[in-house]
């Protein structure tokens, strides 16, 4: 594809159904009610001339450019808030539309700088465009009159420049800012001529502002205003390539437009059915690592970790990898060997990475991130629904009136599903906003934020998620809430019975559990019944949810709430995990866990090997493999020596660091391929450079099932695409893999799984994406689950037991720690910590409430050092009252922190998640780093030695 | 008592702790069961059963196991998918 603007209609499309006629310059057309007469011209290919408008954003009719006569109507009506009548006859192009328009022209250029061919906007700037359109010759006003030009710039921005004298005032940034985004950090400030674009009070610029960087703003600027930075330093786009963002789960479609081999810019692409068309500033911006100094493109290997590396050949690497690989195989067996896929790289590379694993190195330790974030959602909603994955697309919060949302921070770590979400919550167009209601022990930004108020925030005791959502369950089973229809057709009854007797004990009522919850009983009470009867209800969930010692439970729990309650099968409604990494879900899908092949089949199942073994042409293990943290374990005990790890870093990520560190120390083979060297890498023996997103073609599946296609826009820096890496493990490992395109792998993921069975690479091209299953069945894919009835069986209740965490708070440890994401970084920051997103969170911090910060001598921004019964580490203080007393938060973005140093081994009952969120801890004024962070810099600094020399 | 095997025990009596709302045998069965389909074969190899710390239904759960056959599916969890089937998934 070469650069063109993506086409803009100028207002947003009408969700009507009811189609109008109407005549447009002498050609008639049928469009749906509602339709702007501008938008109605674009569809035929009319070009009515515009500043004001685009179509992200509700028409405004403040630039007078778009006027138009219409048979019947009185004078020239703008055409972008004029909707289409049957019948309607319209002119777009008139002698005195034209004279109309070029006088609007004239004064719109008569104070804006003519500096066109200097300008970052050259040849991509709708003003220019409209001035171009409407014929404008002269300006009769001349330039010595009242004018904004000289005005100085605001580049605080890292990503993007404002410069005002570029500036027409024309407010789409403002209301990019408020209706797409929702922020609503920009303003137009003054009045008249001296009318200003403004990030807040006068004192601030856009950094300092709420502006959270989205790049809403300046994708809606028509001028160069607001550019990016990116687009300065390296010009106008020539060509661009649509492909998918590597960040979270939601699953952004991205344009990146690029100039030759440089990425000049990512933009959000309209078409794509997760974003919308919008971003946040990790995907929009932060892609910079992709050429940062710190990325590793050579391969390297060492005999032992404490040897500095060193530089060889890929063919070197990949004998030397593989030799180790197959003498520990030989020594030890194949249960020794083992590997994790990643969920930031592609399905083709994790089903590549487990076949190896499985087939090559002949074990089942295959495992994923998915064990320390979502797995809980695995075991729970397989558990209830009889299927796991999320019921619902993005599109369906449009149709929510009552949002749950537990253990989630969406405007963090899922922003632009938050933004959406935000929209249905403010309401629209004099639909009354959905309610809202927050489960959390922290007052994250949803409960209040501007045009936004939680009807109802549960500030609950980190750990007892099930005990209230048992209390909720209790009252609305015991007011006679639930919906016994629905019930009664969609699920068990007897399982149902059996859970209702449970939840309606009063020793689960909110007011018996409030001594352990700490919510009050008529907030939750009041909470229960808002979710019961205020119409479609959809529950959305994160992390929050899953890393506790009952994550499990606590998903069942959710379900049974959106069982008991009708809010499964329909738009609107639903259980909805919101994913953490960008292809956790796809990961999943293709056979990333140790006890199941793609498809989730069990690898005991003896048809099921069979299918594998004649495809492959190997023998496969029928026994279940070892997790992540048995790995670990066994690691310690001799019995695990070995280990390929692609695109994951257990020694940031994984909870008890020590623990990690002890387990990796004790392999014999730690194969790390990754971008960089990461933590883990530290104890590796062996480092295969790995491609970012954008060297590579393949597909993702985000947290709506949807599985969409990565492209590849530039040449990988290391030489090779990530499944290229391991078909050439794999080779040297004696199986004799031929794929030429990740596509090849597709086909045989689609040959080997069922809910893929209908997905080709060129099918995704054509449609943009797909929801699985694509089979017989659902041969477009399907939006929501369970519309006519479970997918598997029946709804099944299960009676979820509260059963406290044994991580317990005493005079030691009187605190309870519990962690999270913020906006600007991504889980252990190895991207976004190498990009300018650095600039708003540089440090892990803890967040702290002011009473414990005073009984401590603790201020805002002073050291503390951070203890657990499993370590301890220093950070820097934030007070504030976002957290209960008796809790604190942090981020674990910054290897210098290792926030999991302090956390524990425990985890969640059934799949081992870890239990990230419960930690009790003591924290105490510092004045420097503690041990640990001495010797681990140390440690870091000594492995990250590089001779450089050719190796003999 | 190595680390691991103390960390196997306590996974055990926890998983059969969340199934205490099951009577005894049916919670003894779906521990045994959960084992059967999750844990990898030197795990499994590594508690005898015997061990005093085992919980009563985690303890039964091992006298299951080593029994002759694993046991049949107790909860959907362990239910899978055919090699022909699509429509469940335990995604995590």
């Amino acid at each position: 594809m070469g650069y063109e603007k993506q086409p803009d209609f100028g207002t947003p499309a009408s969700g009507a159904t009811v189609s109008v006629t109407l005549t447009i310059d002498g050609r008639e057309l049928s469009v749906p009610e509602g339709t702007s007469v501008m938008r109605a011209a674009a569809t035929i290919g009319g070009d009515i001339p515009k500043l004001c408008a685009t179509d992200m954003i509700k028409s405004f009719g403040s630039c007078r450019l778009c006027l138009v006569e219409v048979d019947g109507m009185r004078g020239t009506p703008a055409s972008c808030t004029t909707p289409v009548t049957d019948g309607m006859v319209v002119r777009t192009q008139t002698p005195r539309l034209e004279k109309l328009r070029r006088g609007v022209m004239e004064l719109y250029i008569s104070h804006h700088p003519l500096d066109c061919l200097t300008c970052s906007a050259n040849n991509d700037c709708e003003l220019q465009d409209a001035a171009a359109d409407v014929g404008l010759r002269d300006v009769r006003y001349g330039y010595d009159g009242a004018h904004h030009l000289g005005q100085k710039p605001d580049l605080s921005n890292p990503y993007f420049a404002f410069e005002p004298d570029k500036c027409i005032v024309c407010s789409r940034c403002v209301r990019a800012c408020d209706e797409v985004q929702g922020t609503l950090a920009l303003t137009v400030d003054g009045r008249g001529f001296s009318s200003k674009i403004s990030a807040g009070t006068t004192a601030d610029d856009f950094l300092s502002s709420e502006c959270v960087s989205c790049g809403a703003c300046v994708q809606a600027c028509p001028t160069s205003a607001l550019m990016e930075k990116s687009v300065k330093e390296h010009g106008k786009p020539e060509r661009s390539v649509v492909t998918t963002c590597a960040y979270c789960g939601v699953g952004c479609t991205f344009r990146a437009e690029m100039r030759g081999e440089q990425l000049v810019r990512m933009v959000p692409w309209k078409d794509g059915k997760a974003n919308r068309g919008h971003s946040c500033v990790k995907g929009r911006f932060a892609w910079g690592y992709a050429n940062h100094k710190d990325r590793i493109t050579s391969p390297m290997i060492r005999n032992s970790i404490d040897q500095p590396w060193r530089e060889v050949g890929w063919a070197e690497a990949i004998a030397h990898a593989a030799d180790r690989l197959k003498n520990i195989r030989d020594q030890y067996g194949s249960r020794a060997l083992g590997g994790i896929t990643s969920s930031r790289c592609t399905n083709e590379e994790t089903f590549l990475v487990q076949k190896l694993v499985r087939g090559g190195f002949g074990s089942n330790n295959v495992d994923t991130c998915a064990r320390v974030c979502h797995s809980p959602t695995g075991y729970g909603l397989k558990t209830t629904f009889g299927t796991s994955a999320g019921t619902q697309d993005f599109d369906s919060v449009e149709h929510s009136d009552v949002i749950l949302v537990i253990g989630a921070n969406p405007t963090d770590a899922h922003p632009v599903f938050a933004s959406r979400m935000k929209r249905r919550l403010r309401g629209q167009d004099g639909r009354p906003g959905a309610k809202l209601i927050v489960i959390d022990p922290r007052r994250i930004d949803l409960v209040r934020s501007p045009h936004i108020e939680a009807a109802h925030h549960l500030p609950l005791q980190p750990g007892t998620n099930v005990a209230v959502l048992t209390a909720m369950a209790h009252v609305i089973v015991t007011e006679g809430l639930t919906d016994e229809a629905f019930i009664h057709e969609r699920c068990e009854i007897d399982a149902y019975e059996d859970w209702a007797r449970f939840v309606s004990d009063e020793k689960h009522s909110p007011e018996v559990l409030e001594a352990v919850t700490r919510v009050p009983a008529t907030e939750l009470r009041a909470a229960a019944r808002l979710f019961a009867t205020g119409g479609n209800g959809a529950i959305y969930y994160g992390l929050g949810v899953t890393e506790h010692s009952q994550g499990s439970s606590t998903v069942m729990a959710i379900a049974n709430l959106a069982m008991a309650t009708g809010n499964i099968g329909r738009p609107g409604v639903g259980v909805n995990p919101l994913r953490g990494q960008n292809n956790v879900q796809g990961a999943c899908d293709m056979g990333s866990f140790p006890h199941e092949f793609s498809g989730y089949r069990h690898v005991s199942d003896t048809e099921t090997r069979n299918l594998f073994e004649t495809d492959w042409g190997v023998t496969l293990d029928a026994e279940p493999g070892l997790r992540i943290n048995n790995m670990l374990d066994a690691a310690v005990d001799g019995t695990f020596r070995a280990i390929y790890i692609q695109g994951e870093d257990i020694l940031q990520s994984d909870p008890d660091t020590k623990h990690v560190a002890e387990g990796l120390a004790a392999m014999d083979c730690v194969i790390v391929h990754d971008l960089f060297l990461n933590e883990t890498a530290n104890y590796a023996h062996v480092f295969l450079p790995g491609s970012t997103f954008l060297e590579k073609d393949g597909t993702f599946t985000n947290a709506e099932r949807r599985i969409q296609p990565v492209r590849r826009v530039m040449d990988p820096a290391n030489g090779y695409e990530d499944w290229e890496v391991t078909q050439l493990l794999a080779n040297a490992m004696g199986l004799d893999w031929n794929y030429g395109h990740a596509s090849e792998i597709l086909a045989e993921i689609a040959r080997l799984t069922p809910t893929f069975a209908g997905v080709t690479w060129q099918r995704l091209c054509d449609a943009g994406s797909l929801q699985w299953p694509v089979n017989d069945q659902f041969p477009d894919g399907a939006p929501v689950m369970h519309v006519d009835g479970f997918v598997r069986g029946k709804g099944h209740f299960v009676v979820t037991e509260y059963v406290p965490t044994d991580e317990k708070t005493g005079p030691r440890f009187p605190l309870l720690l519990t962690t999270g994401r913020i906006l600007t970084h991504y889980n252990v920051g190895a991207q976004t910590r190498r990009t300018e997103n650095s600039t708003w969170h540089p440090e892990d911090l803890l967040e702290m409430h002011p009473t414990d910060a005073e009984n401590r001598g603790l201020a805002d921004g002073g050291w503390a050092k951070l203890s657990s019964r499993k370590g301890e580490t220093t950070l820097r203080v934030k007070v504030t009252d976002r957290v209960a007393p008796g809790v604190v938060y942090t981020t674990f973005h910054h290897p210098e922190t290792q926030a999991n140093v302090v956390t524990t081994d425990y985890s969640d009952w059934a799949t081992n998640c870890p239990e990230y969120k419960v930690t009790a801890v003591q924290v105490m004024p510092s004045n420097g780093p503690t041990d640990w962070q001495e010797d681990y810099a140390d440690l870091t600094e000594r492995s990250r030695r590089i001779n450089h020399e050719p190796a003999e | 008592m190595s680390d691991t095997h103390s960390r196997l025990i306590y996974m055990a009596n926890q998983i059969a702790r969340n199934f205490c709302a099951l009577d005894h045998d049916a919670a003894a069965a779906a521990t045994a069961d959960h084992i059967v389909q999750f844990w990898d074969p030197r795990m499994k190899a590594a508690v005898s059963g015997d061990e005093a710390e085992l919980s009563p239904i985690a303890a039964k759960a091992f006298a299951i196991l080593r029994q002759p056959g694993d046991p049949a599916p107790q909860t959907r969890a362990t239910v899978f998918n055919d090699v022909d089937e699509g429509g469940g998934s335990d995604a995590g």
